[in-house]
């Protein structure tokens, strides 16, 4: 497959003689080898075509451009060629080129920075009403399928819970665990300072059940569990499985978003009190190796000194965490569009907002517990 | 002059088998149909040819290369030269039309940018798409728009053979016989070898010079399309009634 160019010049006449075979690979070359002419003292230009071999449509192109590109410069253009194939080709880019040309549509126009932003900041106000109308219709759902005891799908329910959380408590465990064990091993090096080691026992016992047990499930749930929503409710709308069910009269709303939703806040406060009582035996384990306090000891002062509302407050967190992940999720998984990508997109998202949302949940429920004096 | 044969195929699933020893010849220039009852196994043929899906014995020859024995690079290079159209158009989904089919002569290719936006642009025409269609992504277009861009897309590369798996499925009356003719014009245009498989009773009458008829795991049937009544197999008897 080689194309050979030959620029002839006679007089004012320039012939350009292609041989060989003009196709997508080559032509880049020969536009190479023409950008060095210069079209001075020339008024007409000779295309010569007799030796070419195969001619396709990438090739064409670049002929009915080359020769349209000499007639606006002023020249004289002329196609010679005999083989019938080539001319064939040829005259088919032509015929397409006249109804493009004709057809063609400019539809540049610059967007201004003012527009842009404008455009974003419209894009943001949409997302969020589109997200408030998602709550709407979830409490609609709510209250419309609580009326009565029979509508509420236990199966489903049963279902998620086994999936979101029961598989989920190995790894809310072992993570609560090794925070407890990390807290306590660096706060035991401070403690130790003042000679005030049994202290270690208030501040676990309090850190762990107001704080650190309900957030770390609850992170890990969101990145376990709510971007599992999102993938399966994306994928389900793309291949029009939420399309299909709506046309059946399943509501989604009922089928995937309640049982979902349900059964997260039936679930997180038991993995929240899993996670209690993984955090402080993890910082156990460090009082009585570090700090040479037995777990008799440890949980002799841990019951005198650690009010049962601590652990209520821990556990009363769980259901709005888990409210506010699982509804996330899925709303994250209800807006993906008709393309793979949105699905990455949409997890990432859903991740990071409920993480953040969780985070924002429990600082207003700290602030309000301490005014409220628990 | 044969341009793929297909000799003594035969293609198991785990203990289902669904060829048993397929030959097939297919001439260049010529729209060879594959058809069949559903579940016969003419889209599995046609991922053998494409190299999409392992063949367990036999041989398919394309393009004088034997597919079941390629090398990588004559594998690649044998890519180049076929355009794949598949049922649902299988269209990139993060990438606008236009790039959907300047993709092929963007990586296998040394062209300027402006040279491949003329070739997509002529692409876009050759198919019957609107030249503003080419900013729009595949979540914004029809189904028949979808089968459009998809062959504008395998046609990018300017192959010499076509696959087309059902082309005309899922498309109204009008827009499959617009396709049709649309196949037509491009085999003529373009001298094209098309394979494609379809269900369309009307497709086949119109555009098909050929067929192979799969059924019970063998061809039932090869030849015109004129003598197909002669064949004594049921899906036949049934299908061209």
């Amino acid at each position: 497959m080689k194309a050979t160019l030959q620029i002839i010049h006679k007089y004012n006449q320039l012939s350009l003689e292609f041989s060989g075979e003009l196709t997508l690979y080559t032509i880049s070359k020969l536009q190479k080898d023409m950008s060095s002419l210069s079209s001075k003292e020339i008024t007409s230009v000779v295309i010569d075509l007799h030796n070419v071999t195969f001619l396709d449509t990438a090739g064409a192109i670049f002929l009915v451009k080359l020769e349209k590109d000499n007639h606006n410069k002023g020249l004289k253009s002329s196609v010679s060629c005999k083989n019938k194939t080539v001319l064939s080709t040829l005259e088919l880019v032509k015929m397409q080129r006249i109804i493009t040309d004709f057809e063609e549509e400019t539809e540049h126009s610059q967007k201004s920075f003012l527009k842009k932003n404008m455009m974003k900041i419209d894009g943001y106000f949409h997302g969020f009403i589109s997200f408030m109308e998602f709550f709407g219709k979830l409490f609609m759902t709510k209250i419309y399928y609580l009326k009565s005891f029979n509508n509420v799908r236990f199966k489903e329910i049963a279902f998620e819970i086994n999936e979101s959380a029961i598989k989920a408590l190995g790894i809310v465990a072992l993570t609560s665990f090794l925070i407890g064990l990390v807290v306590a091993y660096q706060s035991a090096f401070q403690l130790k300072l003042y000679g005030a080691n049994i202290f270690i026992v208030d501040m676990l016992g309090i850190s762990i059940l107001r704080e650190l047990a309900p957030l770390i499930t609850a992170i890990v749930i969101a990145g376990r569990s709510g971007s599992a929503f999102t993938a399966q409710i994306g994928a389900m709308k793309i291949t029009q499985e939420l399309d299909a069910m709506k046309t059946m009269g399943f509501d989604p709303f009922a089928f995937l978003v309640l049982p979902r939703v349900i059964a997260l806040m039936i679930a997180m406060p038991l993995l929240i009190f899993v996670a209690d009582i993984m955090g402080i035996f993890g910082g156990m384990i460090v009082s009585s190796i570090d700090l040479g306090i037995t777990s008799d000891l440890f949980l002799d002062r841990f019951r005198e000194v650690i009010d049962i509302k601590h652990f209520y407050i821990g556990l009363l967190k769980g259901p709005f965490f888990a409210f506010l992940i699982a509804s996330i999720g899925i709303y994250r998984g209800l807006v993906v569009k008709d393309d793979t990508q949105s699905i990455g997109f949409n997890t990432t998202k859903s991740v990071v907002e409920s993480i953040f949302a969780v985070i924002v949940c429990d600082a207003a429920f700290s602030i309000a517990f301490t005014n409220l004096g628990i | 002059m044969s341009i793929i044969q297909v000799r003594d195929v035969q293609t198991v699933f785990g203990n289902k088998v669904v060829h048993n020893g397929l030959n097939l010849n297919i001439n260049e220039g010529e729209i060879y149909g594959l058809l069949g009852p559903s579940g016969c196994g003419k889209t599995t043929l046609m991922r053998e040819m494409v190299m999409l899906q392992e063949l367990s014995s036999g041989s398919i020859d394309i393009l004088g290369k034997k597919v079941e024995s390629i090398t990588t690079e004559d594998a690649q290079s044998l890519r180049r030269q076929w355009g794949v159209l598949f049922q649902f158009g299988a269209l990139f989904s993060s990438l606008s039309l236009r790039d959907n089919i300047a993709l092929p002569l963007v990586e296998y290719t040394d062209l300027s940018t402006h040279m491949i936006d003329e070739i997509v642009k002529f692409k876009i025409s050759l198919v019957g798409l609107k030249p503003g269609d080419a900013a729009l992504f595949p979540s914004q277009i029809s189904g028949g728009m979808k089968k459009k861009a998809g062959l504008a897309r395998a046609l990018s590369m300017d192959p010499k053979l076509l696959f087309l798996d059902e082309p005309t499925s899922g498309l109204d009356p009008i827009s499959a016989r617009e396709f049709d003719e649309l196949i037509l014009k491009l085999r003529e245009m373009l001298g094209l070898t098309i394979v494609m498989v379809s269900h369309d009773l009307q497709s086949i009458y119109d555009t098909l010079d050929r067929v192979a008829i799969i059924d019970e795991k063998k061809i039932v049937y090869e030849g015109s399309i004129k003598d197909v009544k002669s064949s004594n197999s049921s899906f036949v008897q049934t299908f061209f009634k």
